[in-house]
């Protein structure tokens, strides 16, 4: 391995000073903070404050909502994890095939990476709209009386529709990539090695295409915590009632809803603790298995 | 040419110069669209009345967000003079002293004629602090009130109800009889929690209803309303209501498309409703009440939002605030902001100017939420002031639910209610700590 060497130390630190100075502000002073005030009640103007000890936590683990929601959040990540490069994969491997249209087909599936997460959100409003949605009509052909808002699994599945089909376009272009660089000479030879065409997809192509995949799947649970807040937020219209959420959805309704920055700040720190714990999982369990060249 | 140049610089040193003379503040709101119009409208009033004083306003979204952007200002020191916190809000606002000018105090230091007797009794002590003393200006003000599809009730033969036995007994059934969905309803904690215990005068909390200390517990878990509510989960099975999710919109809607005969709203909900082309006539009556539970029924309390002045800043600023809630509280400004939104006049004088001119002939269902906050009082209707209320609603509306899409018992709700709203008054009590 060939190894760039600097005969000065400070120009590589002042090299690297910016990107530290962004991580440090934007990320290490913040969390500090967070992890902080998850100690404290804190009067939200900042007049006063009580030190709590972890009494933040106890009360977080000890009510059963936030149990419930974080069960809702693990089923919602998994359900939209998987049918999102499921669905994506497929398309891809079709898609990889086409060649006329190919370009058009390709754009088709992309363009819906270009929607916003609120903006998709408001898309399935409209489709789910009570009085007069089409997917809602549609339903209703069916004997189905599909209540967006009112009915907790009718919303759930209003959410992981709208998070799935916005998500396949990302997939879809990374998986696309990863099979049109698996060598031609590699899928030759398992064509005169192997007749069927699932068996060639098993056996060679989606080991080929393991490194994408898990890129992939690290990048898609970490959408489904995290960037689907926009689309929960739009969908239960900023008011939750009964309806699902997920674990950062709460953060923000008792933090910046109801202005209970200690407990907020506690549910901050176990969803910080959840990103420590699946990165360890992604450089030291499965990074190992698996071969990117 | 010379000459213009120099007169032209004249006038711009005299205009620069009469911008240095004016005070400029600021009002964060959370009034969009029409409303929104009529507070730029309100503003611009008051910059043309004089010229001493040049008000901003700034919308910042909802209620909550702008509570919330008010805060982090705050903390910034880089606050609005005035902010627009809504009922639920107030506890966290008021409870921060210091965050705050108390709005009477304002007045009477810059020399403004201020009366607390001048505003409406609905209105007068609910942004109070317990000794009576005015701490926010109410602005927005609105009362629950029952909107009802007139051509609907003429159809099914019946009267706007009173009571919810006669709704139960006689409207109910005879819309139904006439294709009607009777009932809908937009906001379960506020209409039927806050103002059910206002209407029957049945406390809602310990503390006088939290207005007189921090470790307050609520009292919401009573047979009143557990019937109350029980006889909901029963008319929703009868066809007698329906619920639509917690969102106002999507109740309001089937009430407009005139498939829900009868709709519990907000007062400040006229100045939209009158607006839109209706396939119907609509009018109002006041909130109905059971007569098994009280039969002298009270006054709601009042909803909406309310104007605080915020501390830390300049007296000249201070100054400017006085006169703008002053000139917001006349008569004249009152009149046309209850003209043109719906909601209510916040002093007798606009009250009494609206029915000069005629506004309650023209519009009878516009009288409704002022006269519905002039009914008799009671120890319980003045108002309540929780902390973290925001999150009890939270609960409430996920409870409440929960009832309505049978996943829970009327019981079992109500004990969660209790259980976390007190978790949430303990918690709020040690914030202050």
């Amino acid at each position: 391995m060939k190894r760039a060497l600097f005969s000065n130390i400070w120009l590589p630190v002042a090299l690297l000073l910016p990107q530290l100075v962004i991580i440090a502000v934007f990320f290490y002073w913040p969390a500090g903070y967070a992890v902080q005030s998850s100690f404290y009640l804190q009067d939200p103007f900042g007049f006063g404050s009580t030190f709590v000890g972890t009494g933040n936590y106890e009360s977080l683990f000890r009510n059963n909502e936030y149990l419930k929601i974080a069960n809702f959040t693990l089923w919602f990540t998994v359900i939209v994890t998987f049918f999102s490069l499921a669905i994506a994969l497929i398309l891809a491997v079709k898609a990889d095939r086409v060649i006329r249209g190919a370009k058009t087909y390709r754009t088709l599936l992309m363009w819906v990476y270009a929607v916003a997460p609120p903006v998709a959100g408001f898309i399935a409003v409209i489709m789910f709209n009570q009085s007069w949605g089409p997917l809602t009509e549609f339903f209703a052909l069916f004997g189905y009386r599909f209540q967006v808002g009112v009915n907790f699994n009718d919303t759930a599945f209003a959410m992981i529709l709208t998070s799935i089909w916005k998500q396949v376009p990302v997939n879809f272009i990374f998986f696309l990539s990863g099979l049109q660089s698996i060598p031609r000479s590699v899928r030759e030879a398992a064509l005169i090695d192997n007749r069927s065409a699932s068996g060639r997809f098993w056996t060679v192509t989606f080991p080929l295409l393991a490194p994408t995949g898990f890129f992939l799947l690290i990048i898609n649970i970490t959408y489904a915590l995290f960037d689907t807040f926009g689309i929960v937020d739009t969908v239960v219209k900023g008011e939750p009632g009964n309806n699902p959420m997920t674990l950062v959805y709460k953060v923000y309704v008792d933090g910046f809803r109801g202005n209970d920055l200690g407990g907020s700040s506690a549910q901050s720190v176990v969803l910080m603790a959840l990103v420590l714990a699946l990165t360890f999982v992604q450089f030291r369990l499965v990074e190992r298995r698996i071969h990117y060249t | 040419m010379k000459r213009l140049i120099l007169s032209a610089a004249t006038g711009l040193t005299l205009m620069s110069s009469a911008a240095v003379a004016q005070t400029e503040i600021t009002l964060w709101h959370a009034m969009g669209g029409a409303l929104g119009e009529s507070v730029n409208a309100l503003a611009e009033g008051f910059n043309a009345s004089q010229s001493d004083y040049v008000i901003t306003p700034v919308f910042k979204g909802t209620y909550e967000e702008t509570l919330t952007a008010g805060i982090a200002a705050f903390r910034a020191g880089e606050q609005p003079n005035i902010i627009q916190v809504f009922d639920a809000g107030a506890a966290t606002v008021i409870a921060a002293q210091g965050a705050t000018v108390p709005v009477q105090d304002l007045m009477e230091a810059n020399g403004v004629n201020f009366d607390i007797e001048d505003y409406i009794s609905g209105v007068r002590y609910f942004y109070a602090d317990s000794d009576g003393k005015m701490i926010g200006m109410p602005f927005n003000s609105s009362s629950p009130i029952m909107y009802y599809n007139v051509q609907a009730l003429e159809a099914a033969g019946v009267t706007p109800p009173v009571t919810w036995e006669e709704f139960q007994d006689v409207t109910a059934p005879a819309l139904v009889e006439a294709g009607y969905i009777p009932l809908a309803q937009s906001h379960l904690p506020w209409i039927f929690t806050e103002n059910f215990h206002s209407r029957h005068n049945l406390p809602f909390a310990t503390n006088n209803n939290g207005y007189d200390g921090l470790d307050t517990e609520i009292l919401v878990n009573n047979p009143a309303i557990r019937a109350h509510f029980t006889a909901l989960r029963d008319w929703q099975e009868r066809g007698f209501f329906e619920w639509y999710g917690t969102g106002w919109g999507d109740n309001q809607t089937p009430f407009e498309e005139g498939k829900v005969a009868i709709w519990l709203g907000s007062s400040g909900s006229f100045g939209g409703l009158s607006q839109l082309d209706l396939p119907f006539d609509f009018s109002a009556g006041f909130l109905p009440y059971w007569e098994a539970v009280t039969t002298s029924p009270t006054q709601s309390f009042i909803g909406g939002a309310s104007l605080f002045a915020m501390a830390g800043k300049s007296d000249a600023e201070n100054a400017a605030t006085a006169a703008f809630f002053d000139y917001l509280a006349s008569p004249e400004v009152q009149y046309v902001w209850h003209r043109d939104t719906g909601y209510v006049p916040i002093t007798n004088a606009a009250y009494e100017l609206a029915k000069a001119e005629g506004h309650y002939e023209r519009f009878p269902a516009a009288e409704v939420g002022i006269q519905q906050l002039s009914l008799p009082s009671g120890e319980n209707t003045r108002g309540y002031r929780m902390g973290f209320y925001v999150q009890i609603r939270d609960v409430m509306n996920r409870e409440y639910g929960r009832i309505l899409t049978g996943e829970t018992s009327v019981e079992d709700a109500f004990n969660t209610i209790e259980t976390e709203a007190n978790e949430l008054l303990a918690r709020f009590a040690q914030t202050q700590g």
